[in-house]
């Protein structure tokens, strides 16, 4: 049955027409226009599609988008104030924590969720955390790199 | 991203201005039968009347860093920032011909016809500042895309200027020396990666982001079994959801409609009879399938008579690795739209040229008509350079006269991956009564030459190959695989480097001499010996055993022209077969080198993946069957498996750069069986290093000393 989900993404409202198989996933990337969530494996394992609903981070290719109505979606397009890249962001560039890209906005999504929940993490927790976001690239101890010297820099915002 | 050239090359330049610099040499691209990069519209570069520097080339970026180091070689060169470049990669519209982005050749081959274009841009330039100015060219310097008079600052004129008002056409030539190190601002230097920015917000496009008007998603049914084939479908049930537009023709079966939920689901609404196969193959028995169909034999490497040469020791021992997935994070993905007898395919793919082509041959259009670009790639290793992908793409868009975009599923990832082979290695040695190696005898199975040449200094030696690699034609010929494979990062030499630094490391347990000192007693060449002794001073590597389970292991490479030393401390847990690997340093020379942190990257990466291969990658299968469709039973590496890792840069300014992409990642199998067997004794001869196989040798060793 098709009904109409309201929700806000990125700070803007918006109505999207759904059945109610409607994943959040394709809807973000067809509807919406944002392709930063990316597909990896259709079934929550990777994390490349990672968003954060309501400040937590949600794996977007196994939840409906029915989950999402009337909650604040934030994919990484949404991250940044205009021209001022969020922490975690800069800190990925300054720490060269990614090489193709692919898996960063689930990376990045996942410890910003993670850090506001536990804004002085050790580097075993931030691992922890990361544990089943995945990177075929291996840009790990990057990513952990930037994940410390983001929270040290107060990433919480 | 959209915009399509109709216009020739020299019209779309001329459009522009500036000042162009063509390709003429590639001397390399002959000696290998390549075709030589065109000398005729495919410029390297264009120097814009804003003083803006477009850079071409056909390398394409999947990860590996090339967008950074290629604008580095081109400013270096030039005499200008990085940051007024442009790079226009992998578009066969616009680039210089390329056969694809593999085998760390971007740095290393195109590099120098890269670095010779853009000095030829900067002696054209001078000489048009010297005009201008009416100064004698050798009185004359660049700065930031500024030529001036040495003697008087004041007296310039900027490259944008000076490309304003003229169109100058060159070939690229030998003439113009290249900067050497001691000259280099640019080279040599870790700048970030010009990258960043897109790829932490969301903004670098990879394949499946593009979006066209009117096109359609589609999903392409394949056989559930490698050699079957589907015979019959039933589309009715599709069909019948609104808006799906289905396709059967030949063997083209698909569901494509305008949301790509919805085309999934309409493909799994058809319904097909389909054909399988019965072959016995497993993961255990692949090897002895090798030995009785893989009889083509290649010499590889001989010297003295290794075959009959006697030692007073000898050691035979085998190594075995099972097959391994790429994986890279985005699935193979494409969007075409052919109309007008046209074709504009956006691809996944680390060879745009030979996609081109075989997108023309399929399509029967003429390769002019055909234009492949390449966005931001996901991840490579290799499984891009075969790009069906793109293939199935271009036929549904011709054959629904709309743009179709084919993004695969990890499950059609597993299906179609190019997997990279199952390998066996035997090998027989001798000790002489001096403990040195008198003798070496290398047969490898499934995994080619690569990797497979002996470094150490051995009288006797005689390496050899049977059934070749699997993308050459012996091996298909001989029906090696059961499904396919092809090139995955380094091919073969993750095999052969196990296998080979295994056997030194049980010669020099023999020997009773440390592992390393073994090596360097079999070592004269300075290179391999810096690298070693680089390694072990930073890494610390001890001369005494450390207590409890606890070891160090070391293995030597050379790969792509780099020379790689890695040493690894691990710690095994007796009662489960767990190993931990606690940290691992790395040594590389790989020449000059173009930007140290990008290295670096490459270097822990391919350490860093390696671990997979290592540890728990083994592609489950029976038969043509895959067993393992996803990431649930296929265990990439993950954090809590990566150790600090270390690199350590052997500065080697006195040769050109060479490859780092691929090298590092040859040595982890070997270093860490090796560190495994310093800290138990027990020696591990098949990759991945399970825990039923840690076991197994701990205890197959326990049986040994006790018996």
């Amino acid at each position: 049955m098709t009904q109409k989900i309201r929700f806000r993404l990125n700070g803007k409202e918006v109505e999207l027409d759904a059945g109610d198989d409607r994943i959040l996933l394709w809807a973000l990337r067809t509807d919406a226009g944002m392709t930063g969530p990316k597909y990896g494996c259709g079934a929550g394992f990777c994390g490349a599609c990672t968003v954060l609903v309501e400040g937590s981070a949600v794996r977007s290719c196994s939840t409906p988008l029915s989950f999402v109505a009337g909650k604040s979606v934030t994919t990484i397009e949404g991250l940044a104030h205009g021209e001022t890249l969020h922490p975690l962001q800069q800190a990925f560039i300054d720490h060269g924590a990614f090489q193709c890209g692919y898996c960063t906005s689930g990376m990045i999504l996942t410890a910003y969720a993670f850090l506001k929940e536990r804004p002085h993490p050790t580097r075993d927790e931030i691992a922890e955390n990361l544990e089943h976001n995945f990177c075929r690239c291996g840009a790990h101890n990057r990513i952990l790199d930037a994940v410390e010297a983001a929270a040290k820099t107060g990433a919480r915002s | 991203m959209t915009a399509i050239l109709q216009t020739s090359r020299r019209g779309v330049l001329s459009l522009f201005g500036g000042v162009v610099v063509f390709f003429g040499l590639n001397p390399l691209a002959k000696s290998q039968g390549w075709p030589p990069y065109p000398s005729d519209f495919h410029a390297y570069l264009l120097v814009n009347p804003n003083g803006r520097i477009t850079v071409f080339s056909g390398k394409i970026e999947m990860g590996q860093g090339v967008l950074t180091s290629q604008a580095q070689m081109a400013a270096e060169e030039l005499g200008v920032e990085v940051a007024s470049i442009d790079m226009i990669l992998g578009d066969t519209d616009k680039c210089p011909w390329d056969m694809g982005t593999f085998g760390s050749l971007t740095t290393r081959m195109f590099g120098p016809h890269l670095r010779a274009a853009a000095a030829k841009a900067r002696s054209v330039l001078v000489g048009l500042a010297a005009k201008r100015l009416g100064a004698d060219p050798e009185a004359l310097a660049v700065n930031n895309g500024v030529v001036f008079v040495k003697t008087d600052p004041q007296r310039k004129v900027s490259y944008g200027s000076l490309a304003s008002d003229v169109h100058v056409a060159e070939s690229v030539s030998a003439d113009v020396p290249l900067r050497t190190p001691a000259e280099f601002t640019v080279m040599g230097k870790s700048i970030k990666r010009l990258d960043g920015v897109a790829k932490v917000t969301g903004g670098a496009k990879y394949a499946a982001d593009l979006r066209l008007p009117g096109m359609l998603y589609a999903h392409v049914l394949h056989p559930a079994v490698h050699g079957g084939k589907i015979v019959s479908a039933d589309m009715s049930a599709a069909e019948k959801i609104p808006g799906a537009v289905v396709v059967k023709r030949d063997d083209l079966i698909a569901a494509l409609h305008a949301d790509p939920q919805i085309a999934a689901n309409a493909a799994a609404k058809i319904i097909v009879q389909q054909t399988t196969t019965s072959w016995p193959l497993d993961p255990d028995n692949i090897f002895a399938h090798f030995e009785k169909v893989a009889t083509e034999v290649k010499v590889v490497q001989s010297r003295g008579d290794a075959a009959n040469a006697k030692a007073a020791r000898t050691f035979e021992a085998a190594y075995y690795k099972g097959y391994v997935a790429h994986s890279p994070l985005e699935p193979h993905a494409a969007l075409a739209d052919v109309k007008d007898g046209r074709a504009t395919v956006w691809a996944s793919t680390q060879t745009p040229f030979p996609v081109r082509d075989q997108i023309a041959e399929t399509l029967k259009l003429d390769k002019s008509r055909v234009r492949v670009v390449t966005p931001f790639l996901g991840g490579g290793f290799g499984g891009k350079s075969a790009s069906l992908q793109a293939i199935q793409a271009a036929r549904l868009s011709q054959i629904v006269g709309r743009p179709v975009q084919v993004a695969w599923t990890r499950e059609e990832e597993f299906y179609y991956d190019t997997f990279d082979p199952a390998a066996a290695a035997k090998i027989r040695a001798g000790l002489s009564a001096d403990n040195k190696i008198a003798f070496w005898d290398y047969d490898v199975y499934a995994a080619a030459g690569r990797g497979a040449s002996l470094f150490y200094d051995v009288p006797n030696v005689r390496v050899r190959s049977l059934g070749g690699m699997s993308f050459e034609l012996d091996a298909a010929k001989a029906g090696l695989h059961p499904f396919a494979v092809g090139p995955w990062r380094a091919p073969g030499a993750n095999m052969n480097v196990f296998a080979i630094e295994s056997q030194i490391d049980m010669l020099a347990a023999a020997a009773k001499t440390d592992p390393v000192a073994f090596r360097f007693a079999h070592l004269s060449d300075a290179r391999f010996r810096n690298v070693l002794k680089a390694c072990a001073d930073r890494f610390g590597w001890r001369s005494a055993a450390r207590a409890g389970a606890q070891g160090q292991g070391v293995a030597l490479s050379s790969d792509a022209g780099s020379v790689v030393a890695t040493m690894a401390d691990v710690k095994v847990d007796r009662a489960t077969g767990e190993v931990k690997v606690e940290r691992i340093v790395s040594a590389i020379d790989a020449g000059q080198i173009v930007n140290p942190e990008g290295a670096r990257m490459q270097c822990e990466g391919g350490l860093t993946q390696g671990l997979g291969y290592t540890f728990s990658e083994e592609l489950r299968f029976k038969g043509g069957e895959i067993l393992d469709t996803n990431f649930d039973t296929y265990e990439l590496p993950r954090f809590s498996r990566v150790p600090p890792i270390e690199i350590v840069l052997v500065k080697n300014d006195a040769l050109a750069p060479q490859g780092v992409g691929e090298p590092s990642i040859t040595t982890t199998g070997a270093a860490i069986a090796n560190a495994v067997f310093d800290a138990t004794g027990a020696r591990v001869n098949r990759l991945p290093l399970t825990r039923a196989r840690v076991l197994a040798a701990l205890a197959e060793s326990e049986k040994t000393r006790s018996g």
